[in-house]
């Protein structure tokens, strides 16, 4: 009986290879709209006058596409995975699988028909008329239902550690997106925010950056400790960590908004407690990042033959990075230096290309197999694949430092006369080679995918060639 | 308590983790509804006419605030680029904020008043034969769309009940209020006896016979920080 529990047969694989598929289709369709914006700043002439796919219209679909469509989708795949087997129980029920997979699809479908035609709230990362706000706490809804209630048949007393970092994602995301997006309907495509100026913005920035926090970081990190001790074979480095991790990262992440309001009518308390949580935050990163690489230790060898694992261990270096590079410029000095510029948009790119699409590619190669009961096509082609990931994040956030940091300087730099030496339009002159280039590391980016992509379709379709029998 | 306790219960760990993530956005978020500098009125601000506002649904349409900030921080080269620093009064009547993130463009907190109207034209219809240097995408669009504003009065009464104070009579006359800011040898006493004389009645979009989105854009455009008098407001404050 126990052992009948444990087979493949007891668990609801369908709607895992279901957001697992379209996970990679919206990673394709997000990094291609990020180039085709990348483009469009190098070459402003590229929109051919069309006001559908104007930098100003599209660069919320590249964020939505990325973030919601192709993260979120991997989000409900991992999530189900994961909750399924370390609960050795079925989802919790099947028709609220298929609503979140069908709602969540919709809402994509919504978002990239609305977006183009100018319909939008004009808040960062919250673009989404009410009507897809609304459609999304329904969905969100139904996926804690079916989060918890699956949990809830665990057949272990414990709650497995990725599940409470799955469980935080969820209940904060809620509470974000309900709060941030209160609004008074004018029509049935428009509206107004309840909240104005400056409580709008720090709302927005407790939303923004906690979207950042617990969508793309404590969800990725629940991940993360799932499939590095499998892909490893080795257990969780510390389970003490990973308490302490937890709480903290919970606990520090909610206070850091402020920082992105430096400088700004925004009082200056508020920026410095933003500031001060900013960089004790950097200690749970890096615990994270510790408790995952290390889990490593005795097994470094494995990395020299498994590219998946590679994979991982770039992803938490990336991690890593990133997570030092945001206190860093959480400091109000730095912040003064790099707020406005590519810098930032350079961080955002080595968070998110480096840390969070990369766990998820290796994620999704570890975890496709075994949904069809198969191996991988191609290894050779993973390990290509990590090669034009890795180099394409490298170009692009190199690219956005030299930029981001020569634009700051020149806007503060004074001649002898004690004069602004530069117009604001030579600043924009000077950057024209490096969104050039950045466009190239997405380029480079994007095929590594479209490898992922082929390498995936092959596994698929000739899964029954190489079965695996079930352990 | 132990963790062991925690983390083999789902009510719980849940609702600990809700605890523990809402300490931090109330300690900030709360007090900002509250204290003086964030909630001062400062002499000048007034709620945007009904052709600004429908300008700036457009601003927010063009998603004009993923490249232009609006919000000068208090540097000496901002200063002297862009303006007064600017006061959280400034964006009261803001529904959301638009102080933006990233300065592909310059930013637009005071940018009101600082070209003609004309430069707005021939800038939003391609913006390189203004700015040579410019990465800005030309809007052809906004001259040859005819505005729509069929709600303003909608728009008005839904953002007076989240708190901007618009008169009774700012509403019923939004219709007549908005033509006769668009269109300029029409009467508009009553407009400026209702948004102040400082309001500015020109041919924004270079068609005097219609009013389009360019109307609306560069109506608000040109109104952008330009509502207080900071001769005044400094004696005010030191």
């Amino acid at each position: 009986m126990g052992q009948k529990n444990d087979s493949i047969a007891t668990y609801d694989y369908g709607i895992v290879k279901m957001f697992s598929v379209m996970s990679i289709a919206y990673a394709v369709v997000g990094f291609l709209v990020g180039i085709i914006l990348a483009l469009e700043l190098a070459f402003p002439e590229l929109n051919g006058g069309i006001p559908y796919i104007s930098f100003g219209r599209l660069r919320p679909l590249h964020t939505s596409a990325v973030i919601f469509a192709f993260g979120g989708s991997v989000l409900f795949a991992t999530t189900y995975y994961v909750v399924q087997r370390t609960c050795r129980a079925r989802l919790f029920s099947d028709f609220l699988s298929k609503l979140t997979f069908w709602g969540w699809n919709l809402i994509v479908v919504l978002v990239v028909v609305t977006y183009p035609l100018g319909l939008s709230q004009g808040m960062e990362y919250a673009e989404m008329i009410w009507p897809i706000d609304l459609l999304i706490v329904v969905v969100w809804v139904a996926y804690f239902i079916n989060f918890v209630g699956t949990l809830a048949k665990r057949k272990d007393q414990h709650i497995f550690v990725a599940n409470w970092f799955f469980l935080a994602f969820i209940i904060t995301v809620a509470l974000l997106h309900i709060i941030n997006n209160l609004a008074v309907p004018v029509s049935i495509t428009a509206s107004y925010p309840v909240w104005s100026g400056v409580q709008s913005a720090m709302i927005q920035w407790w939303y923004g950056h906690n979207a950042v926090g617990f969508f793309l970081t404590a969800a990725f990190l629940g991940m993360m400790y799932y499939f590095v001790p499998k892909q490893a074979e080795r257990p969780i480095y510390s389970y003490r960590l990973s308490i302490v991790h937890f709480w903290s990262l919970v606990f520090l992440y909610i206070w850091a908004g402020p920082h992105h309001l430096h400088y700004t009518a925004l009082p200056d308390w508020a920026g410095t407690l933003g500031a001060t949580f900013s960089i004790m935050l950097l200690l749970p990163s890096w615990g994270g990042m510790i408790n995952g690489i290390m889990t490593l230790s005795g097994a470094w060898h494995k990395l020299r033959t498994d590219p998946i694992l590679r994979f991982f261990i770039i992803s938490l270096s990336f991690y890593g990075m990133s997570t030092f590079e945001g206190p860093m410029m959480a400091i109000k000095e730095v912040n003064a230096l790099s707020h406005y510029t590519d810098w930032t948009v350079g961080h955002v790119h080595s968070g998110a290309l480096g840390w969070v699409a990369m766990v998820s590619f290796a994620s999704l190669y570890h975890m496709i197999p075994k949904l069809w009961g198969t191996t991988i096509h191609s290894v050779k082609l993973i390990n290509l694949h990590f090669w034009l990931a890795t180099v394409g994040v490298v170009i692009y956030i190199v690219a956005m430092w030299i930029s981001g940091v020569m634009q700051g300087l020149m806007w503060r730099a004074y001649d002898d006369f004690g004069n602004l030496t530069y117009s604001f339009a030579e600043t924009v002159a000077a950057m024209h080679p490096y969104y050039f280039i950045r466009a190239i590391g997405g380029i480079v980016f994007l095929l590594g995918a479209l490898v992922m992509v082929y390498n995936i379709y092959m596994t698929i379709s000739t899964a029954k060639d190489r079965p695996v029998v079930a352990a | 308590m132990k963790h062991e306790t925690i983390e083999k219960s789902i009510p719980l760990m849940a609702i600990l983790t809700f605890v523990v993530v809402l300490i931090g956005g109330i300690v900030e978020i709360v007090p900002l509804f509250y204290i003086e500098s964030t909630i001062e009125k400062v002499e000048g601000m007034r709620p945007y006419t009904p052709l600004e506002l429908r300008g700036q649904d457009i601003y927010i349409r063009e998603g004009c605030y993923n490249c232009h900030s609006q919000m000068i921080r208090p540097f000496r080269d901002e200063q002297e680029r862009y303006g007064h620093y600017s006061l959280a009064a400034e964006s009261m009547y803001d529904h959301p904020f638009q102080w933006g993130s990233k300065r592909t463009g310059p930013d637009l907190a005071r940018v009101g008043g600082k070209y003609s109207n004309l430069w707005h034209q021939a800038h939003m219809k391609n913006p390189r034969d203004m700015v040579p240097e410019s990465v800005m995408p030309a809007y052809p669009w906004l001259v040859e769309n005819d505005l729509e504003y069929g709600n303003i009065t909608k728009r008005m009464e839904v953002l007076q009940l989240v708190g901007v104070p618009y008169s009774k009579e700012q509403i019923e006359n939004a219709v007549a209020d908005l033509k006769a800011q668009a269109i300029p040898d029409s009467d508009s006493d009553a407009l400026l006896a209702r948004y102040g004389e400082k309001v500015t009645l020109q041919n924004f979009d270079g068609e005097p016979a219609r009013i389009t989105e360019l109307d609306a854009i560069v109506a608000y455009l040109q109104v952008l920080g330009t509502m207080v008098d900071f001769s005044s407001y400094q004696a005010q404050a030191r």
